[in-house]
């Protein structure tokens, strides 16, 4: 059974359609790396199985269970975990404050302080230094060690690489690379395609809030990715013909 | 390219630390409609701005039909023939259709309340928006107010109109329209520099396309062949080979 199963998702900001009949399924263990150009879609998706952005239409089921139309605190109880993008530390509060906040949030598990900063050692030195004096990378890793303590079963990431150096980039893909190697299932939006490709199972394409390509990374070609990422291809354009 | 009605030679623009425009060309010709397209961040908008008036380029000059524009003020260069319509249409929301579009001309190339009366109609015809002038602007759908944002900027007459991101959001049907309604503008002779995320829709209604990364021009060309450049991909999906 899977983890995650969206099924016919719409959710719409104002007049604006954002996400159009999406669904999609993950299964434990399984990681779905989520592409697109800007304004595809895939943030709403995200905060909307997050429970962070309302569902106008189609259901989000997590473990089994019917969660549309449950609060995001609740979802973050029964294991989804959000790690939105811009990070949204709390930057008054030390990188420990803002761990052990979501740990008193979540679910009972293996992850607290010091696991995190066994998963990040370059935050072991900051366990103190406020959030808000943090560099991108540091932040970045602050954040997802955030998701982590509230021990989700689903771990959600959105762009972890925007805005960071390219070595800060690296830091953070290889504590990802360790979690997913140890089965934490995660869906992450992510735009450079390389990066997408060596960590996902799965590799799902989002054009103008649909889902027009799916597969895993050695079924697809880079070419057959920019066609439907562009919508380019007959087959995965839905305008004019 | 024929004489360009629009130019801009070495345009550089900052804010702050930030180097949004670090040294571009650019020229639209008669009645040419050319499509830009670039990742977040890659200075489309800016480059549109500077076009329109809304604020000058550090360095870089801006020419509009032989005449030095980098200095004027966007309302002047509304007048002489640089119309813009914006990502977000942000129409008079207490006025009808009618009176928005009159707004425009009035405020655009016809003198005379009966010559600006006449422009409204046939802007709205155009637009398709007959139908809809006696209604409040706020009360309008997402497409209508997208159409009434291009009408206002069409009532002033101009030679070259900009578009930033008119596109998003609509659903198939209503980009099919959009792209109808912008090939009409087009056979009428206005030259067109147009912004869009959707490029499968932008290349129905372009002749030429421009991508931009970090403020400068990385390719330039017949729309296809720019799509699958290299060096436009890579900007859009990071450089590693998958």
């Amino acid at each position: 059974m899977s983890l995650l199963a969206v099924e016919s998702l719409d959710a719409s900001h104002g007049l604006v359609s954002a996400v159009r009949g999406v669904s999609l399924e993950i299964a434990e263990g399984e990681t779905l790396a989520l592409v697109g150009a800007n304004g595809a879609g895939k943030t709403t998706l995200l905060r909307t199985i997050a429970g962070a952005h309302r569902a106008g239409a189609g259901r989000v089921v997590f473990a089994g269970e019917d969660v549309t139309r449950v609060p995001p605190y609740t979802r973050v109880k029964l294991g989804i975990a959000l790690v939105p993008e811009g990070r949204r530390l709390f930057g008054e509060l030390t990188v420990e404050e803002n761990l052990r906040l979501a740990g008193d949030n979540g679910r009972k598990g293996p992850w607290n302080v010091e696991a995190v900063l066994q998963a990040f050692p370059l935050l072991q030195p900051l366990r103190r230094a406020r959030a808000a004096n943090l560099s991108g990378g540091e932040q970045q890793a602050a954040a997802i060690g955030r998701a982590l303590m509230s021990n989700p079963r689903l771990l959600l990431l959105d762009e972890v690489s925007l805005g960071l150096a390219p070595t800060a980039v690296d830091d953070v893909y290889r504590s990802l690379e360790r979690l997913i190697e140890g089965g934490t299932t995660v869906l992450i939006v992510e735009q450079d395609l390389g990066r997408a490709m060596r960590v996902a199972d799965r590799l799902a394409c989002m054009l103008e809030g649909r889902i027009v390509l799916e597969g895993r990374p050695d079924e697809l070609s880079r070419e057959r990715v920019t066609e439907a990422y562009f919508g380019l291809h007959a087959g995965t354009a839905p305008g004019p013909a | 390219m024929a004489t360009a009605v629009l130019s801009a030679t070495g345009l550089h623009k900052r804010f702050g630390a930030l180097v949004v425009l670090d040294g571009v060309d650019f020229a639209l010709g008669e009645a040419e409609s050319v499509g830009i397209v670039g990742p977040n961040g890659a200075g489309k908008t800016t480059l549109l701005n500077v076009l329109a008036g809304t604020y000058p380029p550090e360095r870089g000059s801006v020419m509009f039909r032989g005449s030095d524009v980098t200095r004027m003020r966007a309302a002047r260069r509304c007048r002489l023939g640089i119309g813009r319509a914006h990502q977000v249409p942000r129409p008079f929301a207490g006025m009808t259709v009618f009176e928005n579009v009159f707004v425009g001309a009035a405020t655009g190339g016809r003198h005379g309340r009966r010559a600006a009366c006449d422009r409204v109609i046939e802007v709205l015809e155009l637009c398709g928006m007959t139908e809809l002038a006696n209604r409040q602007a706020d009360s309008l759908g997402l497409l209508d107010r997208k159409r009434l944002e291009l009408a206002r900027a069409l009532a002033t007459e101009p030679a070259v109109l900009l578009l930033d991101e008119i596109g998003a959001g609509l659903t198939d049907e209503e980009a099919i329209a959009l792209v109808a309604t912008i090939t009409e503008l087009r056979r009428q002779g206005i030259a067109i520099v147009w912004i869009e995320h959707i490029v499968h829709i932008l290349v129905q209604g372009i002749d030429r396309l421009i991508a931009m990364n970090a403020g400068r021009v990385i390719s330039e060309g017949d729309p296809q062949t720019v799509m699958k450049d290299a060096a436009v991909v890579d900007a859009y999906l990071g450089s590693t080979a998958a």
